[in-house]
Parts: C-alpha cells; structure tokens; sequence
C-alpha cells in the first residue's frame, strides 16, 4: 500500500513509443470487445516503462491515457497500485530482489546485505553513476530457485555472492547478453 | 492411470513448448475427440465426475462451480484462467506454462468449449512477462493450425483466446479482484454475491479457474473422468502438482497422485530427498504462506497418530488446532535453524504490502501485526504482545470483502499456537534474539 506521495518529482519529459509499439497497442485494444479496450492500460504501462526510460512518469501516464483514449486518472490509480511500475527515476538496471519467506529461507538477507555493501547504497536507492537501483519486492514465484532477484523482466535464480559479482560485473561492463546465470 | 504424471510427463521433451512436438506427443487428442464426439455438457459431465478440485488454493470442485455459470441468452460468458501465480512457496504453475504451454491452450480451448465461452482469458502476473510471450507465441501456432479463431475444425464454434499481464499485486489471485484487474483497473475484490458466475468480467458470467484445474481437463478428456477419479483417496482425486522449497534437499515442482505420505513426499528419493545440509526437520508449510504451519511433530503424522497423507483431508485433519490445508500446493520446509518469530514476522510483512487498502481490518490490521511482530522479533517486544497478535487476529478475521485478512491472521494464530515457547523466548532474551535465530543454531541473524 502506497501512502501519500509528491508529485512534482515525478515530472519527466515527453517521450513517444516506436511505430511498431504503437501498432501493438492498437492490436490490444482492439482484441477485446467494442468499448472495453481499457484493459489494455496494464500491459501499455509495462511497455512503456520499457520503452520510455525505465520509469513511468506524469507525462508517460497522461500519455498512455490519450493513447488508450481513457480519462488521465484511470491511468493514474492503475499505475499507482500495481508494484511493479517505478514511479521515480531508476538507474539503469534496477534490481529486484525477492525477500519473502521461502527466499529468506535459503539465504535472500545476505544476498540484500551483500548488494547494499557492494554497492554501497542502501534499498530503494540508486547508485551516483546511475547504473543500478536496488529494490526488494515481495515474493516473485521462484520460492524453489532462491534467493532470486529480476531485472528487466528476467530473474537470476540460486543466486550466490559469486554470481552476484559476476551479474554486476557484466552489468557495469555492458555485457549482460552474453551473461549466462 | 496411477503412478503416472499427467500433466507434466513430456514436459522435458525437447521442443515440447512448440505445437508439432507438442501434438506428435499426443496433444490436442483431447480437444480432437471433444469437438468430434462430445457435446459441451459431455465434457462438463467427465470434469463433474473426475472429482476435480480447483487447484488454485481452495480446493473448490470444478465441475460444480461450472454447473453454476449463468447462461441467459444473448450476454457473451468468459473463462478466465488465472495465472497470477503468487501465493508465497507456490511457482507450479509457471513450470507448466513455460515447459509445456501447449497443454494450457488445450486446456482452455476445451474448457471454454465446455462453458460455451467465445472468448477467454489467460490473466498471468506481469513478472511472468517471458512466459507470456511462450503463451502468445503457442496460441498464434494454434491459431495458424486451425485450433483458435473461427469455425475450430470445422466444429462451428468459435474461440478468441487472449494474455493479459498483471502489475504486481497479490491480491490479483482473488478471482474479483483478478476481473477487475482485468478490466484495467486497480486490484480490489468485489462484494460477494453477485459471483462472477452471474456476474463477472465486464458484467458477464465468469468462470475463473486455476491453471493447474484447467490443464486438468486434458487427460480428464482423453482418458475419462472415472479414470482421473481413480487415483487418489476419496474426495482428493487425480494428481496435482507441487511445488517444494525452503530447506529440502531437492526444491522443485513434483506432479503427485494425492494420497502419497508427507513423509515419502519430504524424504523419498522420488520427491524432495530429505532435508538439506543433513538438518533436522523443524516446521513445515504445506499449502502457501496462508495456510497454518505444522511443526515436526504434526507433518508426518496427525495428532491422532495416522499418516499424514498429501491429500484435502489429510493435511486439514485436526483442524486449525493441529491440522493445516493443501492450499495450492507450495509446501515450504523450515529446518532447526530457522526462526519462526522472523518468518511469521516475514510473511506479516508480506500481507501488509499486499493488503489493497481497501477494508480497514485488513488494512489496519495487518500493518499493526507487522509492526508487532517486528519488534518482538527485534528484541523489542513485551510478553503481552503475544496476546495482542491474537486479539488483531480476531478483528480482522471474517471481517473482510475478501480472504487476504483471513490469509494474513491463520499463520500468524497457529505460529503462536504451536510455538508460543519460541515467541516468550524472543522477549525474556531480548539480546539474544537480535543476536542469533532461536533453535540449535549459533549461526548469527543477518540484515
């Protein structure tokens, strides 16, 4: 639950999805029936938080509003409630570890504090390059593979220091497509 | 049929997730014979008679609760599948959809046959986003095969069949909340009655069924409701997954016939092999966070002395007072090294983020047994906080639109039920308790 929050950081600059996003989204509002296309609002948020800069902006939802052609408040407490939209700025990789109980069960607090220090940030801080976010987030259906963590949509499951180390590292030297977990 | 997986035996052939591997190994026969020789009722029928109960959590059986979908003429009724997996200890159904997604569309395409729905759902969590795209691409190979769209082989009838990602949020496995979700809006359950069966997506009747339940319906089809009936013990038939974690040696999803022992499921060499690290078996979890935890002593056998079995009533023998539930099927094993104060204090945590805001039990009621449970488990906490917890226990349980406020209180009842020691220990060695985990081990508390 999100208690009160202050706008006026939120602000972000205007920016438009791809043509072929924006013929995506024209198909998922027109798969459900005449007049109900509002159920497109979650899956467009998703695309442009990862289109339009890694986080989901004032001006983003007033966008994705006129695009969905709905009222810029229905966006609004759609974006709001669900945790998966970041609502601030992000570093560029954000960092989702999972810290409920079956996680925590095999090791999830060590693998948050080794992060922490490495880092050097604390949780929901992002680093002064800019490059990482760290956030933990409520369980994530990998209670089997922990501790885990995702980011940008991909989880990195039985996760150690060592692979810890060697997922920053392919972060930081941009070669996260050839990391192999 | 028993002794057999049926859900997930091809699920490690190579290409299994594309539709000619996933046919050539006998997939869409179910669907074939459906729309050749059975009416809908047919397979409504063999679903009432398989004894098939949902597999999402409440063990509902599916067959009745599609007797009950509203049928008024001329107003479109849907199938929703809920994918939203997220009940803490559970992640079954993600191992079915991204090894063997086919048999999830198969299921669908049959179900919605069986329900006379024209266009349906499949609601999966949003940070499943790469198993949506398995589904997306399995349901555009059915379509080009003829299995979706108008006129399915030549049956007459027609099918639309759509993914639709959530955004994070627990309460999405409810199945209101889950429609409204749908709807694109925010996840708050709905007021019960209507039931989405008169009333659901968009107004409809809705059937929303668990992914587990509607693979089901597969080898329910092909082989028969009296033969799915046939395995297990009385009212838990058929097999049903389930997923293990926490301190077992082998973690993973294991496709059951219900009525195996608890004790052959935690230590035989077909399931989770024993515990980890050689540790000694403390508590366990058998059906997701909500459900009540067991400890050692009541896992493996009831408190009348019988074997515990892995079945609905087995595992719920006892009641809340020494029994548990089967839930969905995330069984969570502790071993002597964990504390449940911290646990109990994790999974309130848990509640209290996922909590919608929207009833004041809830929402009150599950930040305060957060914040009570985390000063007990910070050396901070006062004998009569032990009571308190059961008291916000009593104010949020049955009064809420949905079962997150009950979910929230029952493991939080039966931990100081069955551990009480373990909590007035965390207050008369505060120091301690900052310092290290109640139990044998020294081994420090970290974060």
């Amino acid at each position: 639950m999100k208690t009160h929050i202050d706008i006026s950081k939120r602000k972000g600059e205007r920016k438009e999805f791809s043509e072929a996003s924006l013929v995506r989204i024209k198909e998922l509002m027109s798969n459900v029936p005449e007049g109900k296309h509002k159920t497109a609002v979650i899956h467009v948020l998703h695309m442009a938080q990862s289109e339009l800069g890694g986080w989901i902006s004032v001006e983003t939802m007033d966008y994705v509003a006129e695009l969905l052609n709905i009222t810029p408040i229905e966006v609004y407490e759609v974006a709001t409630f669900y945790t998966m939209f970041h609502l601030d700025p992000t570093g560029k990789y954000v960092l989702e570890v999972c810290r409920t109980g079956p996680c925590m069960l095999v090791g999830s607090d060590k693998i948050i504090d080794y992060i922490e220090k490495k880092l050097a940030i604390k949780v929901g801080e992002t680093t002064s390059d800019g490059l990482f976010t760290l956030k933990t987030v409520e369980c994530l259906g990998a209670c089997g593979y922990g501790p885990m963590l995702q980011c940008q949509y991909k989880n990195y499951e039985f996760l150690t220091t060592e692979k810890v180390d060697d997922l920053l590292n392919a972060m930081s030297n941009g070669i996260l497509e050839t990391y192999q977990s | 049929m028993k002794g057999r997986k049926l859900l997930i035996e091809n699920a490690h052939i190579p290409g299994i997730t594309t539709f000619d591997v996933y046919q050539k190994n006998g997939g869409y026969r179910a669907l074939d014979k459906a729309l050749k020789s059975m009416s809908p009722n047919d397979v409504v029928e063999e679903v009432k008679k398989s004894g098939l109960r949902g597999r999402g959590g409440a063990g509902f059986p599916t067959g009745m609760k599609w007797s009950f979908l509203a049928k008024p003429e001329g107003v479109p009724r849907y199938l929703v599948c809920n994918a939203d997996e997220s009940e803490p200890g559970t992640f079954k159904d993600r191992y079915l959809m991204e090894h063997i997604p086919h048999l999830l569309i198969e299921g669908m395409i049959l179900s919605s046959y069986a329900l006379g729905a024209n266009l349906s759902f499949i609601y999966i969590r949003g940070e499943f986003m790469w198993i949506l795209e398995i589904l997306e691409k399995a349901i555009a190979e059915a379509y080009s095969k003829g299995y979706l769209g108008k006129n399915i082989k030549g049956s007459g009838y027609d099918l639309d069949l759509r993914v639709v990602p959530g955004g994070g949020a627990y309460i999405c496995g409810e199945e209101t909340a889950l429609i409204e979700s749908l709807e694109g809006k925010r996840g708050n359950p709905r007021i019960k009655p209507p039931f989405p069966a008169v009333k659901g997506l968009w107004g409809c009747p809705t059937v929303v069924n668990n992914v587990e339940s509607i693979a089901a319906v597969v080898p329910i089809v092909n082989e028969g409701g009296d033969a799915y009936a046939a395995i297990g013990i009385g009212r838990s038939t058929g097999t049903k997954l389930i997923s293990a974690c926490g301190n077992v040696a082998r973690p993973g999803v294991y496709e059951i016939d219900l009525g195996v022992s608890v004790e052959e499921f935690i230590y035989g060499d077909d399931y989770c092999r024993g515990m980890a690290n050689g540790k000694k078996l403390k508590a366990c979890v058998p059906g997701g966070s909500s459900v009540p935890i067991l400890p050692h002593y009541l896992v493996t056998k009831t408190a009348t002395g019988e074997d515990r079995l892995m079945t609905y009533e087995s595992l719920a023998d006892g009641g809340f007072a020494t029994g548990s539930m089967l839930g969905s099927g995330g069984f969570i094993v502790f071993d002597e090294d964990q504390c449940i104060v911290r646990n109990t204090w994790n999974f309130a945590r848990f509640y209290a983020h996922e909590s919608c805001g929207q009833c004041s039990p809830c929402r009150e009621g599950t930040s305060w047994m957060e914040k009570v449970l985390y000063r007990l488990e910070h050396g901070n906490g006062n004998i009569r906080d032990i009571d308190l917890l059961a008291e916000i226990n009593k104010k949020i349980e049955g009064n809420t639109i949905c079962p997150l406020g009950d979910a929230a209180a029952w493991p939080v009842a039966a931990a100081i039920n069955h551990f009480r020691e373990e909590f007035e220990w965390h207050v008369t060695n505060r120091e301690e308790a900052v310092s290290r985990n109640y139990g044998l081990s020294k081994e420090p508390v970290t974060a």
